[in-house]
Formats: structure tokens, sequence, C-alpha cells
């Protein structure tokens, strides 16, 4: 009981110092530069208050329940052992698909932690006011999540087949450049943010011990260098599924006015007849 | 009373619901997968209710707290009318918030790492260390440009897709260029920058600028704050492997 309330007072103070280069300079701009109170200055303190306390309990669960389990499983699921599973092992040499629970294993947990990342939902709610309800919370968050499922399990796939990083980075751009072209207009600011929300408290920390720990037991890797990169992944594929999930709502809305058009004429020659 | 707490009990079923993924994920692995036992049930699920109460109480939060504050910041710095405080309120935004971020701290000190190990720097800590505070603050500047870049192009009313574009055309040059070894961090670093508070306030403080000014679209104009402050560290940590 002691040790918990000892974390907590430690992990609260880590977020305080996190916060304070924040806190000054927005109340130093406020008072020194615009030189006007905050408006409801009570409900914004106790607002921060509430940040603060969150991302603290917060952080402090995830250490303590998710990222050990985690970070244990993303070691245990690359470790050489088992992934030969039936096959004799240092007999047959493994192939990139003897992988495929650490795929699996990367897309379930990328799509996952995006889902419970704080910076998604409060992107999605203020994306959700500013379009006046077009952009969907439940929507844009799922296929975010499906974005960065994508581009972490292709992540690691790369870090087992050793493609350089880059040739999958350069078609990334390429294909977002050409989507850009073809997405509605609204749509494209957001998607590019998009792709730098999904990376930070929840997801970072388990992603990292997985590429990490692949890039240490797949044979010819190294960490240092075939590590990193997964982020990378993780940061660009959600551009790419927002503007997809922007085009599919665009199309399906065209095709149920073109449908409620036809019904409309249908039903005037009805009645003309 | 009643009212505050039926909202804070639905917020935290919220809650439970963002998070129910993770769990499931989680529990499945080890239980089918793997086939091992959960070690520590009490610890996890003590730590998952504190996830729990956490998300709750930040999204109570940030619709209290962070939103407001990003956005009438804006309104009150566009109505002052001043570009030189806007632009340095960015600046300072986007570098006070990243120089201090542990994700970055942490990166820079693998990045040390690899330098050494590349042969770029001498090995030794005070090298290291010194490579590593390099790199941060080149960042944490990178960042704070990003941002001025961006409220720029907001006041501007300049479309996004051409700077982004160019800045792709950027990335892939200097990948070319760059010394191998540092290309995984430099992208990764992208994605590190930007933190949980840091997000809602900047996305705020774009929404509320755009908002303030005439004939700009808090939709279309109003994002993309983040996509810079993504896309800049990327250039500016391979600049760095490039001159050290």
């Amino acid at each position: 009981m002691l040790e918990l309330l000892n974390d907590i007072v430690s992990i609260t103070l880590t977020t305080v110092k996190d916060v304070i280069p924040i806190a000054v300079i927005l109340f130093g701009f406020q008072f020194l530069v615009i030189r006007k109170p905050l408006p409801n200055m009570k409900r914004v303190l106790i607002g921060f208050f509430y940040v603060l306390v969150g991302l603290s309990l917060f952080l402090l669960g995830l250490e303590k329940a998710l990222f050990p389990l985690g970070k244990l499983m993303a070691q245990q699921l690359t470790d050489p052992t088992f992934i030969a599973g039936a096959k004799t092992v240092g007999n047959a040499t493994l192939q990139w698909f003897d992988y495929y629970w650490v795929y699996i294993f990367a897309f379930l947990i990328g799509f996952s932690t995006t889902i419970a990342e704080p910076s998604l939902i409060a992107v999605a709610i203020k994306a959700n006011a500013v379009s006046g309800g077009a952009i969907g919370i439940w929507g844009l968050r799922i296929s975010v999540a499906i974005g960065v499922a994508v581009g972490i399990s292709l992540g690691t796939y790369r870090i087992v087949t050793g493609v350089p990083i880059h040739y999958f980075i350069i078609f990334g751009y390429i294909v977002v450049v050409i989507q850009t072209c073809f997405a509605p207009k609204m749509i494209v600011p957001l998607a590019y943010d998009s792709g730098g929300v999904t990376t930070s408290t929840v997801t970072v920390p388990l992603v990292a011990a997985l590429g990490l720990g692949l890039a240490d037991t797949v044979p010819g890797r190294s960490t240092l260098i075939d590590g990193f990169g997964l982020i990378a992944f993780a940061s660009l594929f959600p551009i790419i599924s927002v503007m997809t999930y922007a085009q599919i709502t665009e199309w399906l809305e065209r095709r149920y006015n073109k449908r409620v058009r036809l019904k409309e004429q249908t039903n005037k020659q009805a009645v003309a007849e | 009373m009643q009212q505050g707490i039926i909202a804070i009990f639905r917020a935290m079923l919220g809650s439970l619901r963002d998070l129910a993924p993770i769990i499931l994920v989680i529990g499945f692995f080890q239980l089918v997968v793997l086939q091992q036992p959960i070690p520590n049930l009490a610890d996890i699920v003590i730590g998952v209710i504190f996830v729990l109460l956490g998300l709750t109480f930040f999204i109570f939060g940030l619709e209290m707290g962070l939103f407001p504050v990003g956005e009438s910041m804006a309104h009150a710095l566009a109505r002052k009318g001043s570009v030189f405080w806007l632009v340095s309120f960015a600046f300072a935004l986007g570098f006070g918030t990243t120089v201090a971020e542990p994700a970055l701290i942490a990166v820079a000190a693998e990045a040390a790492e690899v330098a050494a190990q590349g042969g770029m720097i001498e090995v030794s800590e005070a090298s290291k260390s010194a490579y590593a505070t390099g790199l941060r603050f080149t960042v944490a500047f990178s960042v704070g440009l990003a941002i001025v870049l961006g409220v720029i192009r907001i006041l501007a009313g300049w479309s996004i897709q051409w700077m982004i574009i160019g800045g792709y055309i950027l990335v892939v040059i200097m990948t070319t260029l760059a010394p191998k070894e540092i290309i995984g961090i430099a992208y990764d670093s992208g994605g590190v920058t930007t933190s949980t508070i840091t997000v809602p306030l900047v996305t705020a403080l774009g929404v509320g600028l755009a908002s303030s000014i005439e004939g700009r679209n808090p939709m279309t104009d109003g994002f993309g704050l983040i996509a810079f402050a993504s896309l800049t560290p990327m250039i500016f940590v391979m600049a760095y492997g490039m001159v050290i």
C-alpha cells in the first residue's frame, strides 16, 4: 500500500514537471502579453488539475498493469523458440511467414492502443465539433486505429525481411500525395494531423518494445538500426486510412442521394400517370 | 450532485469501452496464444482501474481546461493583431512543450548510442550526452518552427497540401544524403514529439485562430499544425546527422 502511494506521488511529480513549462508559457503570455484575466479562470484551473490527475493516474495504471505484460508478451512472441513452434529448432530456417503471430499481435496491439490514445480522443472530439458532426468521433478513431494497425504490422514485416525502411515510407508518401488530389478538401488537414496524433502515451512504449524485441531476435538485424522505424509506420498509414474513410463516406452519401433522387423521380412519374 | 455522479459514471463507462480492446488483445495472447497464466492479477486489476479513472479525469479536464485555454488565447492574440506576439507564442509553445518531452529524451539517448557505434562521434559519455542534448534542442527548435509555419499558413490562408508535399520531397532527398544509421530514428522522431498535452492545446490554437480570422474555415485551415510538427523533426534530425 505504501509502495503504491509512493508510486502515485512520484508519477504525479513527473507529470507536474512535464506540465510546468507548458503552464509557464501559457500563463506568461496570458499575463504579460494579453494582459487580461482568462475567462472562467477558476474553471480552467480545475480543468488543468483534472488533466494533471488524469494523466498521472493513466500513466501509473499503464505502468502497473499493461506495459509490463505487453512488453513481456512482445519478447515472448518474438522469441525464436516460440516462432519455430512445431518445427525442429535449428533445423529449418525461419521464413517470413513463420512470424505470423507477430504480425497479428502487431495489428491488434496497434489497433487497440490507438483506440485508448487520449490525444486522439481529444482531436476526434474537436473535429466532430468543428465539422458540425460531419466527422464522427468513432469513425475517425476507428479509421486512425486501422491505419496504425496496418502500419505496425507492415513495420514488423519490414524488420523480419530487412527491406530498407525508406522504400515503404516513400511509397506511402506517393499514396498520400495521390489521395490528396482526390479526397474531400475538408478532410486533408485533419488526415495529415492524425499521423502525428496517434503515437503518444499508450502506443509508443508497447510498439517500441515490439520493434526492439523483434530486431534483437531476427538473425542479421541490429537492434539499433532496425529496432526503430515502427513509429514512423504508425504515423504514416493513418493519413492514408483517414482519407480513405472520408472518400468512402462521401461515396456512400453520393450513392444515397442518387437513390433518393431516383425515388423522387419515380414517385413523380407515378403521380403524373 | 446526483447528476454529477451519473455524468462521471457515464464517462467511466466510456473509458472502459476505450480500454476494452487492449485488455482483450493482451488477455487473448496471454491465455490462448502463449498459453500462460496472467501474473499478478490483483496488480493488473488495480492498474486498469487507475487507467480508467485517469482517462475519465483527463477527458473532463480537456473540455474544461485545455481546449478553452488554447482557443481563448488564440482569439485574444488574434484580436491584439500583433503577428510578432502570435508567432512568438507559437514558437514558445512548440519549443517549450517538446524540449522536456520524456519520449524525446529517450529517443535522443538512443540516437547518441547509434552515433557512437556508427563511429560518428567518440565513444565516451561526455560526447554522447552532448550529442543527445544537441539533438533534443534541434528537434525542439524544429517543432517550434513547425508551429510558427503552421500559424503563418493559417494567417495567410495557404493551402496545406503543397507545404506538406514539399516537406515530403525534402524528406526523400535528405534520406538519400543522410547517414544510414540515423534514418530510422529520424523517421521515428516525427511521431514522438507530440505529447498528450501538446496535441489538444495546439489543435485548439489552430482551430481558435482559424475561427477568429475572417475568411478562414476552422476545418480546412484550423487543423494541420500537428502535421507540421511531425514533419519538420524528420528533416532536422537527418540534417543533424549529416552535420555532426
